[in-house]
């Protein structure tokens, strides 16, 4: 049983939780604000930390931070809408995904399983090819097909391709994929994301204007989508 | 029966009396006849009186003169500290006011209400010290010798010989709210002062045979007993005026005092006012500026300038103006005001004089009809020589003229000696007389006549060659022509004096029009100050500055006509002092007047806004001063329009804001509570277990999708509205923009079938994402509301020389004509019921965005049916290259 911990401090949205998830596969613990969560984090290692960030004592970025400083733990952040700036701030502090308030349980359970399989798979090697829709993308051999056609991309393209699929079902910032794929100085060229983004899907989805894989986190950044939550 | 009226004026003037009493200091003059008769003696008395009694007594200022008795008075009594000034090169102790006003208690004593202050202090005057110490609440007992008072200081003068110099109005006796009279017997008093009670002993001699004079004492004593019966006669007759307010309607007099300029201003001023004082009447003083006075030594004018200023401090009403008959004018203003009493002073003036120029006293007396006039009788006027200083020039050059023409006419007759008659001849030299008259003085004048009437004898009478005379007849020639000479010159002379009083007059009022015309067309408060500054420095040749005080806040120099206006200390107080009493003070007034500029008030309908200051060389005079109060009102009109016009623009806008606020209010609690009660209802009845499970909790799933929509659109217009969301500009794919919409509407087209067109090869675009995002979702919410399930919902983006262009088009019901742009109005709803009407917001957020990015938003019915929405952006930039690889 996985252990989860919702630290929010309103009390209807800790119940939404508990009712929410399956209680038989999810533990659930609870924390009102900053300085509980913190403690509980240490005495119950949860495997998920559900975070809200309008939290009265401290700022949710801050909580992010110290528990990194010492914890690895999947945080998933529960914003409103129209706080990008505070969900980036979040993710770069080393958040791993977001929610958006309202969300539904559906939605919250598939975040936290992706989460929990993000975790497992650091430990246990991942599956050499991994594929999305008609695309398989094999990491080592450095091949990307559709069906059984290769498709040609650019290294930074693949690269690119790279960074989400190890990221896959989360969210990675524009300034994480800018400073992997380009390097640190490239933080605010964020029309090279889009140019490269763009060339992707045209690539590799059937729709680039509809994607189903390949999806735009306006404000935030990029997400691959697996089949598995679409 | 005639009813009597209880007259309005004097009930008013009451209650502001009685209002202002209340939070007035009162105060208690102790007045004696001299010097002597023990008035601070009396005044610290009953200090320790009022001290044992519990009042907090202080004292401000103290002069015992070194007498003993009254010092030792002193012990047991607080005695504030002097404050010491510099004065060519000596110190002085002073009265410290300030440290009075700061100590503030009930009842402070300073003696020596006629005191005048050291330069450098607040006010010239020690009785205005106790003005401003009865203003601030605090009671003042001080003293004050009978010879002090104004209206009795030349009657004081002539009884001893003496000018007193140091005066105090009459209004402040008046004013008082006791007067006690310090008396003693002349020769007790003499007996005191051989005790050496009242002076050290070496100067008590020469005191007692110069002013401590028997007839002196006794005279003076009966002016103080004469006095203090008066006021005691006004304090019951205004009792008695109390008790029958509704009583009879009294007719006043009114006294027209005229002042001529010349040293007897001031004294038929005293006079006036002392006669005015008595029956109570209105006091008027009138100084006519006659043309004929522009000659006049300027010492004269300002000698009627300060008779004007005295007349003022009286309490008259003054009124200055010009004419060029005297009487005339006075007699035109005494009939307007309906006077009954004119005070004229009359000069005895040599009897020549008279004749010639007429006597202003005969001619009043002659044409004043009703009215009675009174006369008072002055010094002779010493004749006054005319000041050499400013004839130097012109005496050459007029007798030079006169010389050449007179020459040169006689020239011309020599030569027309032959075939004219001599009359004509003299037609001549007539012609030439009236040159020089009509372009000279009187003497100039003078002289031509005399040199043409000794030419024309000499060269063209018989006998020839002499100054005899034949013909008798001549003699009359000679005197007409005289006689013409004179007339003319004197006709030319008053003319120019005219045209040029005239001319200086219509020069101030023009720059008046200008002034007034110029800030009319003004906008701004800048722009204004800057104005005046410029007019009024020019008019008076003076520099100028506009000081404001923004709502309560710090004064500040707003306009200036030079960089060495300094604002040292005295001005900034001077400065402060107008702007919050509301007075001018600076220069030429009482207050600070060692400043180097006037500060005038700006008054306008809200009070004082702030201060126009002028730094002339000279003190300005009365019609100066006049006429820089005009300028003043003209400019605080002026500024207060800006800020009335400001305000109220302030004032549409709030109300603007108030009126969506109430729309708003009314939709919010509609439109929320709508979608709630369902929820809420279905909830209720999930918890019942009545109805189809599945179906309720459909229905709230999609209700508070349809609350959670109306909310986000509520703050995202907000937040627009607001302005605190400034626009993030980033560069982003259009492709990317319009598939995230397409993904956040998902549930709310579901059913339709979305088409995407986006041409092929769109430039990266530089807009705030997030914003654009939201006016597209807000724009496929809108097809969708207004659209069947299975409609077709098509979604279009070009870029068209630097516009991009979005397009979201329906088959749906379209928009009613001439809708089309009132769809994007806040809080818009159209006619007709509609399951999902939300605020109304969606297509105003759409038309924010659009104009943030310096767009617009709009819609057109299209011809086979349906609507399309178009989004506009301004597209000014290139993207930015991206390395390939």
């Amino acid at each position: 049983m996985d252990k989860v911990l919702i630290v929010d401090d309103e009390l209807g949205i800790r119940r939404l939780v508990h009712h929410g998830l399956n209680a038989i596969e999810f533990e659930l613990y609870e924390a009102p604000d900053g300085e509980s969560a913190l403690r509980l984090t240490a005495t119950k290692c949860p495997s998920v930390v559900l975070l809200d960030l309008g939290l009265p004592d401290m700022d949710g970025v801050e909580v992010v931070r110290r528990i990194r400083e010492w914890s690895c733990v999947p945080i998933i952040i529960l914003s409103a809408r129209d706080q990008e700036r505070d969900k980036v701030e979040a993710l770069e502090a080393g958040a791993d995904d977001y929610l958006t308030k309202p969300f539904g349980v559906g939605e919250l359970t598939a975040r936290i399983r992706v989460a929990l399989r993000h975790v497992s798979q650091a430990h246990s090697p991942a599956e050499p090819v991994f594929r999305f829709g008609e695309i398989s993308f094999d990491l080592a051999a450095h091949i990307v097909k559709r069906g059984d056609e290769e498709i040609h991309l650019t290294r930074t393209e693949f690269s690119l391709l790279a960074i989400l699929v190890r990221h896959a079902d989360r969210v990675v910032t524009h300034r994480q994929l800018l400073t992997e794929v380009w390097g640190p100085e490239f933080t605010e060229e964020s029309h090279y994301l889009r140019v490269y983004m763009g060339q992707l899907r045209q690539k590799t989805e059937a729709d680039s204007a509809q994607p189903r894989y390949l999806i735009t986190e306006m404000g935030v950044g990029y997400r691959l989508k697996s089949d598995e939550s679409n | 029966m005639r009813r009597e009226r209880p007259n309005p004026d004097e009930l008013l003037e009451r209650v502001q009396a009685e209002e202002a009493k209340q939070t007035r200091g009162r105060l208690k003059v102790f007045l004696g006849a001299s010097a002597g008769v023990g008035k601070t003696f009396a005044m610290l008395s009953q200090a320790h009186e009022q001290k044992d009694r519990g009042v907090d007594v202080v004292v401000g200022y103290s002069e015992t003169h070194g007498r003993k008795e009254t010092d030792a008075l002193l012990t047991g009594l607080e005695v504030l500290n002097r404050k010491s000034l510099q004065h060519r090169g000596v110190t002085l102790q002073e009265f410290d006011l300030d440290e009075a006003l700061r100590r503030k208690p009930q009842l402070i004593l300073v003696d020596e209400l006629a005191h005048t202050n050291t330069p450098g202090s607040r006010h010239p005057k020690r009785h205005q010290d106790v003005e401003e110490l009865l203003n601030a609440g605090i009671d003042v007992y001080t003293t004050v010798n009978i010879q002090h008072l104004d209206s009795l200081n030349d009657v004081v003068a002539q009884i001893t010989g003496v000018t007193v110099s140091e005066t105090v109005p009459d209004s402040m006796l008046d004013r008082a709210d006791e007067v006690e009279l310090v008396d003693i017997p002349p020769r007790d008093l003499q007996q005191r002062l051989r005790e050496g009670k009242v002076y050290q002993a070496q100067r008590v001699e020469t005191a007692l045979q110069g002013f401590f004079r028997e007839g002196n004492l006794i005279a003076l004593r009966e002016l103080a007993l004469r006095r203090t019966a008066d006021q005691v006669d006004a304090q019951m007759r205004s009792y008695r005026s109390d008790q029958k307010v509704s009583g009879v309607w009294a007719t006043r007099d009114r006294v027209l005092v005229c002042i001529a300029p010349n040293r007897l201003g001031a004294r038929v001023v005293r006079a006036a006012a002392r006669l005015g004082a008595s029956s109570h009447a209105d006091m008027l003083a009138v100084y006519v500026e006659s043309d004929r006075q522009l000659d006049r030594p300027a010492e004269e004018q300002r000698q009627a300038q300060e008779a004007l200023r005295l007349a003022e401090q009286l309490g008259m009403e003054t009124l200055s103006t010009g004419g060029h008959d005297i009487v005339a004018e006075i007699i035109r203003i005494a009939l307007e005001r309906n006077v009954t009493l004119i005070v004229v002073g009359k000069p005895i003036k040599p009897r020549w004089r008279e004749f010639v120029h007429g006597s202003v006293v005969d001619e009043l007396v002659r044409r004043s009809g009703e009215i009675d006039v009174h006369v008072i009788t002055g010094e002779p006027e010493p004749i006054r020589r005319r000041p050499r200083q400013s004839r130097v020039h012109q005496p050459a050059t007029g007798i030079l003229a006169t010389v050449a023409v007179t020459a040169l006419t006689t020239a011309l007759c020599y030569v027309a000696r032959l075939f004219l008659a001599p009359t004509n001849l003299v037609m001549l030299y007539l012609l030439g007389v009236a040159a020089i008259a009509s372009r000279f003085s009187v003497r100039e004048a003078v002289i031509a006549s005399v040199l043409s009437v000794a030419a024309f004898d000499f060269l063209f009478v018989p006998p020839y060659y002499t100054l005899s005379v034949a013909d008798s007849q001549y003699l009359l020639t000679f005197a007409v022509m005289l006689m013409v000479a004179l007339l003319i010159s004197g006709l030319a002379i008053r003319l120019r004096r005219q045209a040029g009083l005239w001319q200086s007059r219509e020069k101030r009022t023009a720059a008046l029009y200008r002034l007034s015309r110029e800030l009319a067309k003004s906008r701004s408060t800048r722009e204004i100050a800057a104005i005046a500054v410029r007019e009024i420095g020019s008019v008076f040749t003076a520099d100028a500055c506009v000081l404001l005080r923004p709502e309560g806040s710090e004064l500040c120099v707003v306009a200036n006509s030079t960089s060495n206006f300094e604002f040292g200390g005295s001005e900034q107080g001077a400065a402060n002092w107008a702007v919050n009493k509301g007075e001018a003070a600076g220069r030429g007034t009482d207050t600070l007047p060692s400043s180097q500029a006037l500060y005038v008030p700006l008054l306008a309908s809200r009070g004082v806004i702030g201060i126009l200051g002028l730094k002339t060389e000279q003190p300005l005079d009365a019609q100066h001063e006049n006429l820089l109060e005009a300028f003043a009102n003209g400019l605080a009109l002026a500024l207060e329009r800006t800020f009335l016009a400001k305000e109220s623009q302030e004032a549409k806008l709030s109300a603007e804001s108030e009126r969506l606020r109430n729309v708003l209010l009314n939709s919010v609690s509609h439109d929320l509570r709508t979608p709630l009660t369902i929820i809420g209802g279905a909830a209720v009845a999930l918890k019942e277990r009545k109805g189809d499970p599945v179906e309720l909790t459909d229905t709230i799933v999609e209700q508070s999708e349809r609350l959670n929509r109306h909310v986000q659109n509520l703050l995202d217009m907000t937040r627009l509205d607001a302005r605190t969301v400034e626009p993030k500009f980033d560069w982003h794919s259009v492709e990317e923009v319009v598939g995230s919409a397409l993904r956040h509407s998902r549930e709310v087209l579901k059913g339709r079938h979305v088409s995407v067109d986006l041409a092929s090869e769109l430039p990266l675009v530089r807009v705030d994402g997030m914003l654009i995002e939201k006016a597209l979702v807000n724009l496929l919410e809108n097809a969708a509301r207004h659209t069947p399930e299975a409609s077709e919902v098509r979604v279009r983006a070009s870029v068209e020389r630097q516009v991009l262009r979005f397009e979201v088009t329906d088959d749906g019901v379209g928009i009613a004509p001439g809708d089309e742009g009132r769809i994007f109005e806040k809080f818009y709803q159209p006619g007709g019921a509609s399951d999902d009407r939300g605020f109304g917001l969606g297509l105003a957020i759409c038309r924010a965005v659009a104009i943030a990015h310096g767009g617009r938003a709009w819609a057109i019915n299209r011809t086979a049916g349906g609507a399309s929405f178009f989004l506009d952006l301004a597209l000014p930039d290139h993207a930015p290259g991206v390395p390939l690889g």
